[in-house]
């Protein structure tokens, strides 16, 4: 069979869908995105009318996600390592009420932070809610792990993560596709009350929880995806995580590491194996990406045992993605020096697109605040965070989804006004409204831009869940209706827009500015759809 | 054989297309391949990279190690010295020589042709300009393409299937302007040989 040239994420999406999958959740974000965009793409997943689409956020999907296993039917739900932070509630209580269709969660996490606020590992996730994790060291693995995660989460009722890496996630390789599984009926879980987590229930299904470490931790030290290789020289034993795995071995061309090996790709951590290595070998030397979870655990807070090199003593860096470099020199090879980088070689930040509407609102926006101090503009999450770099300078936080409505408010209440929040629209309905409502009673002095593109930009133009609801969504929450203004942000339209922000900025109250016109790239995409359709007609 | 390649431009000119290109006639040529690419719109206007990895072994790594890179395909001539740390040290720098100036801080040209010239392997295209010629504007790609065609261990024949594969559903004309993009780059790095 021809081998499917798959990115890592749509390697896991076709896994699911060939898992016999029934739905999938997820908001969009990178380097997660491409899963949902791959199974609402794929024909095979349109012919078996697997459920897409993307939820208002994280933990919306979450739940659903749940729901659909309650109903006895497998199903996904993906997401970047911080939305997994969003959907902490719902997944850490997924692992007390259980699984009944098969449940995966495939967090995918950004370690050197090409795209993300932190380098956080989701296995802490896993860990804390003490269910399998899965971590694939390449995209046929990744591919063959979604038939066996949702293998094992039938079985042992239990939802089951998956932690990827940028680096899997956006690399493209050949894929073997050999499963195709029907979907499940409908069906309900065989307990009817373990999805009720009252306290009297919570604590009878926490009790099976932990009785299931133990089958857990079995099930990974029979683990096909957990392989000791053994070698000669044991002055050195060496454990591998997921892709640090692929590090590894490009340092050996031929492949003749001469050191025992324990590859881990299914937790929680294989006692027996890794007593095997530990046993047999003078020191370890641990490789993983992202937070150095193995390698603390292994050493102990005492660190009284054989000497474990990684993260924490400097082996490795504490923090960035690994690389073959790096995992070469703490094998102790030298390298040559190569050429630097010129000089005359400057920096090339990302930027907003020529023609992008938020360019205008930027500018008109640091015209309006000329005359209050500076420090006064709470942003978020999405394209118009790049408004933080020359030549606008134009914001002064950028947290988390969400936290510009609720840090604007909290200034405010300090007595900083005016204080002015930026968000975009999708950002809006993901964790944006609640922030809004709380301003409203308390009445906090702040100022609101929605900033309406009509898409979800950053991540590539995915539909926006606040389309065509947001001044709705404002006036229901509580927002005067005088105090809610839809803006066309073009320079012609200038001096109307600027009467309307000082007016606003100035306001006592709650107000919102909704600078409305569609993202330049989904414009563009549309006209260039819109010639090919009329090219189509113009030849039949 | 392997090849270790990095692609290099600003986000938004289309190095994928190069890739794409690459990748399918890798797999009819029966290697291995591995392709880290970058995502998001984030990356719009910014230096942007891939690295393409084909191979007749198994390929471990989804990055190329530092040095070991034989060829810096670029379509902007600063972001091809971006990379230099990773280029072998008979490693090929094909670029094109046409400048996208979106940074106020942009180096002088001269400079910049300077710094490219000291590499012994270089091949410097005003692939814009050739392309424009050509009546194909955004067929300068296919040239740079073709200019590293002589050095990437797949037959020319096959690279051209790939072409044609990949521009099959634009139609007979957008296929043969890219095969002919393609050959004028072939025959600029020719020259050279």
């Amino acid at each position: 069979m021809e081998k499917l040239m798959l990115l890592g994420d749509e390697a896991i999406a076709q896994g699911a869908i060939d898992a016999g999958i029934s739905g999938a959740y997820a908001y969009p974000g990178t380097p997660s995105t491409e899963i949902m965009e791959y199974i609402m793409n794929s024909n095979d997943a349109k012919d078996k009318h697997i459920r897409t689409g993307w939820s208002a956020n994280e933990k919306t999907a979450m739940e659903a996600a749940l729901g659909m296993s309650y109903a006895g039917k497998r199903v996904l739900v993906s997401m970047k390592h911080v939305g997994l932070n969003v959907a902490a509630d719902a997944f850490i209580n997924s692992a007390i009420t259980g699984a009944n269709g098969g449940l995966v969660i495939l967090a995918a996490d950004d370690p050197s932070m090409h795209s993300s606020q932190n380098e956080q590992d989701s296995r802490f996730y896993g860990r804390f809610a003490m269910i399998p994790i899965l971590e694939p060291s390449s995209q046929q693995e990744a591919y063959d792990m979604m038939i066996y995660a949702f293998d094992i989460s039938e079985k042992f009722e239990i939802p089951v993560l998956i932690r990827i890496a940028t680096r899997l996630a956006h690399s493209r390789a050949g894929v073997e596709q050999h499963t195709s599984r029907e979907q499940n009926e409908i069906r309900l879980p065989s307990e009817p009350k373990q999805f009720i987590l009252l306290p009297a229930n919570a604590r009878r299904r926490y009790k099976l929880l932990l009785r299931n470490q133990a089958i857990f931790e079995d099930a990974s030290e029979k683990s096909s995806f957990n392989v000791y290789f053994d070698g000669s020289d044991k002055s050195l034993g060496i454990i591998t995580c997921g892709i640090a795995y692929n590090y590894l071995l490009e340092n050996f061309p031929d492949r003749d590491i001469p050191n025992p090996i324990l590859k881990i790709d299914q937790y929680p951590i294989p006692r027996n194996l890794v007593e095997k290595i530990y046993n047999s070998c003078d020191e370890l030397l641990i490789l993983e990406d992202g937070y150095p979870l193995v390698e603390e655990l292994l050493k102990g807070f005492l660190a009284t045992g054989k000497k474990i090199k990684g993260r924490l003593d400097g082996t490795l860096p504490r923090d960035g993605e690994l690389t073959p470099n790096i995992v070469g020199k703490a094998l102790g090879k030298e390298f040559e020096e190569t050429r630097p980088i010129p000089d005359i070689v400057k920096g090339r930040p990302p930027q907003l697109c020529k023609g992008c509407p938020h360019i205008y609102t930027y500018e008109a926006l640091n015209d309006s605040l000329l005359e209050y101090t500076r420090g006064r503009v709470f942003s978020d999450i999405g394209c118009y965070t790049l408004g933080a770099l020359e030549p606008f300078e134009a914001i002064n936080t950028c947290v988390d989804m969400g936290a510009s409505i609720t840090m604007a408010k909290g200034a405010a209440d300090a007595g900083f006004t005016p204080a002015v929040s930026v968000i975009g629209d999708s950002t809006f309905t993901h964790s944006g409204m609640t922030g809004l409502l709380d301003a409203v009673n308390d009445n906090s002095s702040i100022t609101v831009f929605i900033l309406d593109n009509a898409t979800t930009a950053m991540t590539g133009g995915q539909k926006s869940s606040a389309y065509g609801k947001i001044e709705d969504i404002c006036m229901a929450l509580g927002v005067g209706k005088d105090h809610i203004h839809v803006i066309d942000p073009l320079p012609k339209h200038h001096d109307v827009n600027m009467e309307i922000f000082k007016k606003e900025i100035a306001y006592e109250g709650v107000s919102v500015i909704i600078p409305r016109r569609e993202c330049i790239q989904t414009v563009a995409r549309r006209l260039k759809m819109a010639k090919k359709i009329k090219e189509v007609h113009a030849t039949k | 054989m392997k090849r270790d390649i990095i692609l290099s431009g600003v986000g938004g000119q289309g190095i994928l297309s190069i890739a794409n290109v690459i990748g399918l006639a890798a797999i009819e040529a029966g290697l291995h391949i591995k392709q880290a690419e970058v995502h998001g719109m984030s990356q719009r206007g910014g230096d942007v990279q891939s690295n393409l990895r084909i191979s007749d072994r198994e390929i471990a790594s989804d990055l190329i190690p530092k040095g070991q890179c034989d060829m810096i395909l670029s379509v902007e001539p600063m972001e091809s010295l971006r990379y230099l740390p990773m280029l072998a040290t008979e490693g090929w720098l094909i670029t094109n020589n046409k400048p996208f100036v979106n940074i106020p801080d942009y180096p002088e040209m001269e400079d910049v042709m300077k710094e490219i010239k000291s590499i012994p392997n270089n091949i410097a295209i005003d692939a814009d300009r050739l392309a424009k010629e050509m009546g194909s504007a955004r067929s300068a790609n296919m040239i740079i393409l073709g200019a590293a065609s002589p050095y990437l261990g797949i037959e020319i024949k096959v690279l051209e299937n790939a072409i044609k594969k990949l521009f099959k559903s634009k139609g007979e004309n957008v296929i043969n302007l890219n095969l002919k993009a393609f050959g004028m780059g072939k025959h600029i790095a020719e020259k050279k040989l």
